[in-house]
């Protein structure tokens, strides 16, 4: 009770003067009346009481303070006093500042991108309990409908189970046509997650019976609010989804978009429906693996239990079906697409996390010394004050209020700036063409991080001083030179925080050089195609309602249309980019093989379908035979043109025009042409084989259109669509230039760039800071000796010399220790960046450059100093 | 401490009689003066006040004496009786 007394009593003076007058009216009117009982006149009795009493205003007085003496009112003059003496040098509190800013700040940006993606449970109604279902073996998160079935239905340890799968697909309305992104969901799935409709209603477990039963869509808010303009009337209108009708049933509340972190779908969509004419195929074919499974556990059922259970489902569903060999399952958190992007951003975050936590370590340096150095400057002032009778524990107090003064705004500013990035990080659209926003936003949890950081940092390296004080003798520091000598002692362990400080510096600094450089040089890398001067127009003929037949038709017609603008040098067209989001693989079979197993396989090979003129178009240079032609039709023979690698696996040499294998149909492709290798998934891959067939002898609804033409985007791209929409004005195209549509394989590439980039800035202003601070104080404890010096006739160099030559030192070897360190850091780095080696020359030079300018920043001003030294000056002052 | 811990619960002007009382009127210091005191012992947690009615319906603030207090008073007493022996033991030899 007495600290709320305290608390109160602080900030309530008047209430407590009026209790404590109180207290002595009722004292003084008691004794009155025991005065008057024993015979007194009334007016001698009251005389007496008063006299008897004392002073009123004293005693109030002194009450008062002893109510106060141990209370807040104190704290509250040592933080005002504390404020005072920061006010007082502001170079070392702007320094302290900073360094926590920075040490703070990325430390609540890393923490709040691990605290949303990692620890905060979906942001659904009902989040207890749910859990992906995926398989045992990591990357193979999607599951089959009739497994999710059998799931469903023979669990006894979850509640309920949806299933959903993300596709993409055009709207139309009367007006306009989008491209859209969104969920297929089972009939339960907004019932499960506890989700109310905002306009109109959801469709539910009950309207599902059978395939094609509900055509009925749900809107996401930002979809209704950006293409509806929030109208109400929209609900019970029928808008076409690939030329097929369906009902608008309702509208979700703005904060649901699904059970996906990242994803912000458009619409939702009964699974059993679909918008393609086979698109609903899937729902009975037991081996076809594109959904994820989420369940909600029953409220007393551990995660392990239900492992079992599914797993025990599993092996019996095996035993029943050739097509479930094999089938296992584990649950895994939910929002990351099953766990496709689990491990990566698990493995990132780890990695950012760590960098997070050396620059923190490298601020928390700094502030040690920084400390260290301003007490041991102060130390003729501590003494005085220890001389005249202030006890240890008062200038104790003293240096914590400035601790936890300085600790707290850092951490208060650092935690700003980082909600500005991270405000900025929540509006950033990595991919213009795909639904993704990561919310970061802050929440209670991320500030009590960030204060318990700033004040375990601040605090803590703050009180790094206190033994300093404790063995301060005043006599000795009066009669001159003691702090000097203490801190001169601890300089050890200085040099080596700073060293440490300066290789992590280097360390980010060579990483940060080394992915600048592979992103660049990914740009010029032989990928086996040339994304410069061209651009893509890319749809989905299934979104214009075409069925295979008529895909045929429809693209030589675009072929030629747009082939015949003026400015085209050359088109082709191909179902799905290299590099691009996706990219399927099938094995080949050497010819003769009659056993069909995987395991028989030579390899397995990229496969995709082209055009006639694709190769020319993208700029693959054919090494021998021949292109295709549109006679490589359904009626003709089936034809390939495989790449380099693929020839020399199965044949041992490129001349194999001709020759033949087999895939997985058991049928016989002749190989018509080879081509150079290149790249298909990412920039980091070893060579894959890669097979290319005509589209018509393998059809696909999906559609790039590879455009090359010499002029300007800007120019030519109105044209394209133009002519496109004049073939099929209900198809939505999405056009961007071939280099931008690398943006998924670069994304890695940028991300780590970018990170490594910003956290060694961080630890590069945080090196400047502290081997300034070192150079600085080294400088100022020195001047004597520096001005002895210089009356004896020593050169600037050597003065130079004798004080920096410890903090340059320092950071020599700390550089190159960094460099070390880079040296065996790049094998991680070159996973995700092309080409990662710090030992490319420009590297070199660049880290040798960037150190030195860090040094030469650092050091600057405390050189002046040394070289400012007046020995006349000097002997004046003392 | 030592009356409140005699009499439980009391005001500070009941202490102060029983004070005087106690002594004889041998201590009469300003009366004002028990109060600081009392304050700052409330501060420290050895004493606990709250206000009360008392028998001649006048609103006044008692004092009651918590576990701490016991405490703190049992080392005090048993201080001052050190004190006291030493003091004897001086004037006997002195």
């Amino acid at each position: 009770m007495s600290i709320f007394r305290r608390l109160v009593n602080t900030f309530s003076r008047s209430k407590l003067h009026q209790e404590i007058e109180a207290e002595i009216q009722s004292h003084v009117e008691m004794r009155i009346a025991d005065n008057i009982a024993a015979g007194m006149s009334p007016e001698a009795a009251r005389r007496d009481a008063l006299i008897r009493f004392g002073s009123r205003v004293v005693m109030r007085e002194r009450v008062t303070a002893a109510d106060a003496a141990t209370a807040f009112d104190a704290v509250w003059r040592d933080l005002r006093y504390a404020a005072r003496q920061l006010q007082r040098s502001p170079a070392f509190t702007a320094t302290a500042l900073l360094t926590l800013i920075l040490g703070v700040g990325a430390n609540v940006v890393v923490f709040s991108v691990v605290n949303a993606l990692m620890l905060r449970p979906l942001d659904v109604p009902k989040s207890a309990g749910l859990y992906n279902v995926v398989h045992k073996t990591p990357g193979y998160d999607n599951q089959s409908y009739p497994d999710y079935l059998d799931f469903q239905s023979k669990n006894s340890t979850f509640s309920d189970m949806a299933a959903y799968r993300l596709q993409s697909a055009g709207l139309s309305t009367r007006d306009a046509a989008y491209k859209c992104w969104y969920y297929r969901v089972s009939g339960n799935y907004f019932d499960m997650l506890g989700v109310r409709p905002d306009e109109g209603r959801l469709f539910h477990a009950s309207d599902e019976h059978g395939p094609n039963s509900a055509p009925y869509i749900v809107l996401s808010h930002d979809f209704w609010r950006r293409r509806f303009n929030s109208d109400p009337g929209v609900v019970g209108t029928t808008v076409e989804v690939n030329k097929h009708p369906f009902t608008v049933i309702g509208v979700v509340p703005a904060a649901f978009h699904g059970a996906d972190l990242f994803v912000w779908p458009d619409f939702w969509m009964p699974i059993v429906d679909s918008p393609d004419n086979d698109g609903a195929n899937f729902l009975s074919i037991r081996g076809m693996h594109n959904i994820w499974i989420l369940g909600k556990l029953k409220p007393d059922v551990s995660p392990a239990q239900a492992t079992d259970n599914l797993n025990a489902i599993a092996r019996e569903l095996a035993r029943q079906n050739p097509d479930d060999d094999g089938l296992s399952a584990r649950l895994v958190k939910p929002g990351l697409m099953g766990d496709m992007f689990g491990d990566p951003a698990r493995s990132f975050l780890a990695g950012t996390m760590l960098l997070a936590f050396l620059v923190l370590l490298a601020a928390c340096a700094n502030l040690a010394s920084l400390f260290a150095a301003r007490t041991a400057d102060r130390g003729r002032e501590l003494a005085i004050r220890l001389a005249i009778g202030s006890s240890r524990s008062n200038v104790l107090r003293h240096l914590l209020a400035e601790a936890v003064l300085i600790s707290v705004l850092g951490g208060a500013l650092g935690t700003l700036f980082s909600t500005v990035l991270l405000d900025a990080l929540t509006h950033w659209q990595p991919f213009p063409e795909f639904p993704v926003r990561v919310t970061v936003s802050p929440d209670p949890r991320v500030y009590g991080v960030a204060l318990l950081l700033s004040i375990g940092s601040g605090v803590l390296w703050g009180l790094v001083p206190m033994r300093q004080i404790w063995a301060t003798g005043p006599v000795e520091v009066l009669k001159g030179g003691g702090p000097g000598t203490i801190v001169f002692r601890r300089f050890a362990l200085r040099d080596l925080l700073l060293g440490i400080q300066i290789a992590l510096c280097t360390l980010l600094v060579t990483s940060s050089l080394v992915a600048l450089r592979g992103m660049q040089r990914s740009l010029h890398a032989p990928l086996g195609f040339q994304p410069q001067g061209a651009f893509l127009a890319e749809t989905d003929l299934h979104m214009g309602g075409h069925s295979n037949a008529s895909i045929t038709e429809m693209r030589r017609r675009m072929l030629e249309d747009v082939g015949g603008i003026p400015g085209v040098t050359s088109v082709g067209i191909i179902d799905e980019t290299p590099l691009g989001t996706g990219g399927s693989s099938s094995p080949a079979y050497r010819e003769g093989t009659t056993d069909f197993r995987v395991s028989q396989s030579a390899f397995g090979a990229k496969f995709f379908s082209i055009s006639p003129g694709y190769f020319e178009a993208a700029r693959t240079r054919l090494l021998g035979g021949r292109d295709f032609t549109w006679h490589d039709d359904a009626k003709e023979g089936k034809v390939a043109i495989v790449n380099e690698t693929f020839a020399r696996s199965m044949f041992g040499n490129t001349s194999v025009v001709g020759r033949r294998f087999l895939l997985g149909d058991k049928r016989h492709y002749e190989i018509v042409g080879v081509v150079e290798d290149g790249k298909y998934e990412s920039l980091t891959e070893t060579p894959w084989a890669a097979m290319f067939f005509p589209l018509d002898q393998s059809p696909d609804s999906d559609t790039s259109l590879v455009v090359r033409s010499p002029l300007p985007e800007a120019e030519i791209v109105p044209e394209v669509r133009r002519r496109l929409a004049e073939i099929d004005p209900g198809l939505p195209f999405v056009f961007h230039s071939w280099p931008d549509a690398l943006a998924f394989v670069l994304f890695p590439a940028r991300v780590a760039t970018a990170t490594l980039g910003v956290m060694g800035l961080l630890a590069g202003m945080l090196a400047v800071t502290g081997v300034f601070g070192m150079a600085m104080y080294s400088v100022s404890k020195r001047r004597k000796e520096l001005g002895i010096r210089v009356a004896l006739g020593a050169r600037s160099t050597q003065l130079l010399r004798s004080a920096l030559g410890r903090p340059l030192l320092v950071l020599f070897s700390g550089s190159a220790a960094g460099w070390l360190l880079g040296m065996l850091a790049s094998p991680l780095l070159a996973e995700i960046v092309y080409q990662a080696t710090p030992r490319d020359p420009l590297v070199l030079a660049g880290v040798v450059i960037t150190m030195a300018l860090l040094g030469l920043l650092a050091t600057w001003i405390p050189a002046q100093r040394a070289l400012d030294v007046h020995p006349a000056r000097l002997l004046r002052e003392e | 401490m030592k009356t409140l811990s005699q009499m439980g619960e009391l005001h500070g002007y009941g202490i102060v009689l029983h004070i005087q009382r106690a002594s004889e009127e041998l201590l009469s210091v300003e009366e004002g003066s028990l109060y600081p005191a009392l304050h700052r012992m409330e501060m420290s947690g050895w004493i606990r006040s709250e206000w009360k009615v008392t028998d001649t319906n006048r609103k006044a603030k008692y004092y009651r004496l918590t576990p701490a207090g016991q405490k703190e008073l049992r080392k005090a007493e048993e201080s001052f009786e050190q004190l006291v022996q030493g003091i004897r033991a001086i004037l006997r030899y002195a």
